[in-house]
């Protein structure tokens, strides 16, 4: 056993028993009573009491919250020791499957602050707003430009807000038809991500699950098997969550329109076609934006999201409302009409990462964004390349931004490595574990994304990594089963974690 | 190698040179990126010019411009503001900021890896802990898109907990957070959403047994209090979930709703250091009690043990999630708002009980003191007098709300949010606001300049623009006894 590492604070030192101490006390343990971290707009004035006699005496606050009391420079000390505890993009390298972890540029993140849109109040009237509906507007239409739909809502606050928006869209539009509830399955291929088929359920469609072919695509036969005039629709991403490019697609579009059903396009995998194609040339009907993904607004450690969701003629009518129009008097927040499905987020979505995600757009323009996606799939390639020969790839020929290997060879030369272990051998290397076991179909899955924003020299970094686990997993397999052994902490117990959940400090000291 | 160049100016995120590309292309046996892209088929290459997206991308100092001519547009960010009605304008400290804008915070990833995110993961601790404290409820989530969605996921849990299928909601609840629960609750078969008017319209529901669960807003959209106490009487005689939705600072003077017998507690982040930022990102949170918590929606962060026993943080309770239980799960939700829950958490670390208590304590001073003055004006009332109410109240004005907003926009006063639009029998009311930023004097010139647009005003004001929509039977109670 490897003794404690130091503490990581100079506050940290009371360690009294012999278990390790944690990295650091929570804020509420350097609590000093009366401490303050920031004087209030107006302390100078004493508050007058009159008004409290008007609430209620058994409707006021009698016992105070247990709120930290700390002064200003140990909070900013608190809160920089635990973001260094961290992994992040402006650190080292993400290869993340699936979430497009690319660098997000620093005139896009400041813009969000700019002195004229942080302040502004959501109700301001329109004609006190037109910079911002200028913004919305604007972001609108370049997404149509990208993506080769009709029209667009930028009020979803995620994606999986935006898929929860096109999917409730294909509902209204099946039940206007008058063919609702019969007309309720909608097919999800079983590589999907779990979104697509927890938002299906949540807008009260059956889930029919579509196997995929050998070759890691659409089975056509099982997808025409699945076909019926009870097919509401089908939700696909392409490339596919393997990263390969659904070759049949116009001929699925083909047969599920046919069979009277909607096509939904999954857009987190976006980022490996723009300018190369268009999903609504595929023939998809509506689709979600992840713009923390395909134009680089931050992650954030988790969110806020922004979920973009672009339609065709046919399902405009049924958007959230409002939605920006221009007009010749300026720009309005305009209600949509009696078929919009209605609200799904208060006020007009996620404002701050619309202006990012503009900014990003007009930084590339049209020749820079179709290089991302070529600089993102040259990428993906070069790591498949160079890796292929170390581990199995089950789905071979050339993918789009990302792909999916396993982790067979290495559990073949000692049975105790897995996807797992190799991932937190991984961090020892100072790089971020690839998406594992996902997708489902491919056991033991490792899905890399490098992104376009990184460089040769960090792709030859992985690769070397990589390969160098791959030697120790002959030559020393318990470092790799052990690891990791650089980070802060050692590998946690989630099962004990979930079994008696602690939540809240005060409940579980 | 026929590889095409590349404009130099993409080399600012696009790091790869010219040499680069070739040199990986010959790696990987290829000639051009073209074979990069052969798997798509022909007639789907064929893309029309974009008639939007300009051609070349701008430098810089060139974005920043062209941010600089859009932005100042909104000339709303530089009148005086007394909007409410769910997003309010106070104080951020700069420490918020700062410590938000760090990359390590701000650039991280889901805290999937443990060993990677402890910072990550202690921020939501720490916010879980505060927002269960706030509230006066056991445990809190890791936080969900926004108040209104909060509203709508918690109508979801209690009828997932219930087992009942059938919400009500008073009418005096922010009216978007009703339309995204309606629009939500439209998603699943053989759910009724029952908004009403009043308490005694509530007590007057017949089959109330089969009600999952009863939403209120304490303070309500319009500012005043609700009679809590007969509310939760009601669900607790029904076996009805009792849920609150209540502003966060509004906590720092009234009662805790685990106090008074919350079973859920919802609501927004955003005054807790968050930009308005013209309406997101904000943050919901939802906090409640005991066996409930196996039923939030969203991120969970506990506390475990690594391998050497030492305390740490980690997501838990995943098995509720999307990512484990597909078309199963508890909500589709994939995100949290991690980065508004940071400048929260900072925020309440900064300010303290203290200061929170103070912010709320100004904001419901500076409402009293603004509106004892405005009565005084001819043809000016409390919309809902005798009420009590927080830092936000109703006023009713001898002309349509929406005539007066716009002619006090020209005063460079942002007077307030009409009421007319989502309550119809209040054409002529207006939803005003102030907060610890409303200075006396911000005040005084509300209340001269009101008085001058009301003087002002012509024999014939221009109708109120809200839609044509019949007046409901029974009118908003927005009362307490």
């Amino acid at each position: 056993m490897t003794p404690p590492t130091p503490p990581t604070n100079a506050c940290d030192t009371t360690m009294t028993t012999d278990a390790p101490a944690a990295l650091s006390p929570t804020i509420f343990e350097r609590t000093r009573p009366g401490a303050r971290g920031v004087r209030i707009p107006q302390d100078n004035h004493a508050i007058s009491q009159d008004w409290l006699n008007s609430i209620p005496a058994q409707m006021r606050r009698t016992d105070a919250p247990q709120l930290p009391e700390v002064a200003q420079l140990d909070i900013v000390r608190h809160y920089l020791n635990l973001s260094q505890l961290n992994h992040a993009i402006d650190k080292a390298f993400y290869p993340l499957g699936s979430c497009t972890m690319k660098y997000n540029p620093k005139v896009c993140d400041l813009a969000s602050a700019h002195p004229n849109l942080a302040p502004l109040h959501p109700r301001t009237p329109d004609a006190l707003a037109q910079g911002s509906l200028q913004i919305i507007h604007e972001l609108q239409q370049f997404l149509r430009d990208i993506t080769g739909f009709d029209a667009v809502t930028l009020q979803p606050a995620a994606g999986a807000q935006g898929e929860f928006v096109g999917m409730m869209m294909i509902k209204a539009y099946l039940q206007d038809k008058g063919e609702l509830p019969h007309r309720n399955q909608i097919l999800v291929p079983d590589a999907a991500h779990g979104t697509n088929p927890a938002t299906a359920a949540m807008c009260g469609f059956e889930v029919v699950e579509i196997p995929s072919g050998l070759d890691g695509c659409v089975d056509m036969a099982a997808l025409k098997a699945n076909l019926s005039d009870k097919t509401a629709g089908i939700m696909l991403t392409n490339p596919n969550t393997l990263g390969l490019f659904e070759t049949d697609i116009l001929e699925i579009s083909r047969l599920v329109h046919e069979a009277g059903g909607l096509l939904y396009y999954d857009g987190a995998n976006l980022n490996a076609i723009m300018g190369h194609a268009r999903p609504a040339d595929m023939g998809f009907d509506v689709m979600h934006i992840n713009t923390h993904k395909t134009f680089a607004t931050p992650h954030g450690g988790g969110g806020p999201g922004c979920g973009p969701v672009c339609v065709t003629e046919t399902l405009k009518p049924y958007l959230p409302s409002p939605n920006v129009e221009k007009t010749d008097s300026g720009y309005r927040l305009a209600d949509v009409g009696e078929k919009s499905i209605g609200r799904v987020k208060a006020f007009n979505g996620n404002m701050d990462m619309v202006v990012r995600a503009w900014m990003y757009l007009l930084a590339y323009g049209a020749v820079g964004t179709k290089q991302i996606s070529t600089d993102a799939v040259l990428n993906a390639n070069y790591l498949r390349t160079q890796l292929r020969d170390t581990y199995e790839i089950a789905f071979t020929g050339v993918c789009k931004h990302e792909f999916v290997m396993n982790s067979h060879n290495q559990h073949a030369a000692d049975s105790r490595i897995n996807t797992l272990t190799l991932a937190k051998r991984l961090m020892d290397y100072g790089i971020h574990p690839m998406t594992m076991y996902f997708p489902l179909i491919a056991p033991e899955a490792m899905m890399i994304e490098p992104t376009e924003t990184e460089n040769k020299d960090t792709l030859d970094n992985f690769i070397a990594a990589m390969k160098a686990i791959d030697a120790e997993c002959r030559n020393n397999p318990d470092i790799v089963v052990t690891a990791p052994h650089t980070m802060p902490i050692k590998k946690v117990d989630e099962v004990g974690a979930a079994r008696k959940p602690e939540l809240n400090f005060y409940c579980c000291r | 190698m026929d590889t095409p160049n590349t404009p130099d100016y993409l080399q600012n995120f696009l790091p790869h040179t010219d040499a680069d590309r070739a040199a990986m292309l010959t790696a990987m046996g290829m000639t051009s990126t073209d074979d990069l892209f052969a798997d798509i088929p022909a007639q789907l290459k064929n893309i029309p010019t974009p008639q939007w997206l300009p051609k070349h991308g701008l430098d810089e100092w060139a974005l920043q411009e062209r941010l600089n001519q859009t932005a100042k547009r909104n000339t709303g960010t530089d009148a005086l503001c007394f909007l409410g009605g769910g997003a309010y304008h106070r104080f951020i400290p700069s420490v918020v900021n700062t410590t938000a804008a760090r990359g390590e915070f701000y650039t991280a990833y889901t805290p999937y890896q443990p060993e990677m995110s402890q910072g990550t993961l202690q921020v939501g601790f720490e916010f879980q802990t505060m927002i269960a404290e706030l509230t006066g409820m056991e445990a809190a989530n890791a936080s969900v898109y926004d108040g209104g969605t909060a509203v709508a996921e918690a109508a979801l849990m209690a009828m997932r907990i219930q087992k009942k299928s059938s919400v009500a909601i008073l009418r005096s609840v922010n009216p978007e957070y009703r339309d995204i629960l309606t629009t939500y609750a439209r998603g699943l078969e053989h759910v009724t959403i029952t908004e009403v008017a009043t308490v005694s319209e509530l007590q007057a529901l017949p089959n109330p047994s089969q009600l999952a669960g009863v939403i209120v807003q304490q303070p309500n959209y319009v500012g005043t209090l609700e009679d809590v106490a007969t509310i939760r009487d009601f669900c607790q005689a029904n076996n009805a979930l009792f849920i609150v939705s209540a502003d966060p600072v509004s906590l720092g003077v009234l009662d805790a709703p685990g106090n008074y017998g919350a079973d859920i507690v919802v609501g927004d982040i955003q005054p807790l250091g968050n930009a308005l930022a013209y309406g997101g990102p904000y943050g919901g949170y939802m906090a409640t009690n005991g066996k409930f918590t196996r039923q939030l929606p969203g991120r969970l962060v506990g506390k475990s043990k690594d391998t050497d026993g030492r305390p740490c943080y980690t997501l838990t309770l995943q098995t509720r999630e999307q990512h484990i239980r597909r078309a199963k799960a508890t909500s589709n939700i994939c995100t949290n708002q991690a980065l508004n829950i940071l400048k929260a958490t900072v925020y309440l670390a900064l300010v303290g009980p203290t200061g929170l208590a103070n912010v709320a304590q100004r904001s419901m001073e500076r409402a009293h003191q603004l509106a004892e003055k405005l009565v005084q004006l001819p043809g000016v009332a409390l919309t809902f007098p005798g009420k009590p109410y927080g830092f936000e109240f109703a006023i009713t004005l001898p002309q349509p709300a929406n005539t007066v907003v716009q002619a006090m926009a020209a005063h460079n006063i942002l007077a307030g949010v009409p009421l007319g639009p989502d309550y119809p029998e209040y054409a002529n009311s207006l939803l005003v606001c102030c907060t610890e930023l409303t200075t006396p004097e911000a005040i005084d010139r509300y209340v001269t300049c009101l008085t001058q647009v009301l003087a002002n005003a012509t024999a014939t004001p221009t109708a109120c623009a809200s839609p044509s929509s019949p007046v409901p039977t029974q009118p908003l109670e927005a009362c307490a006894r």
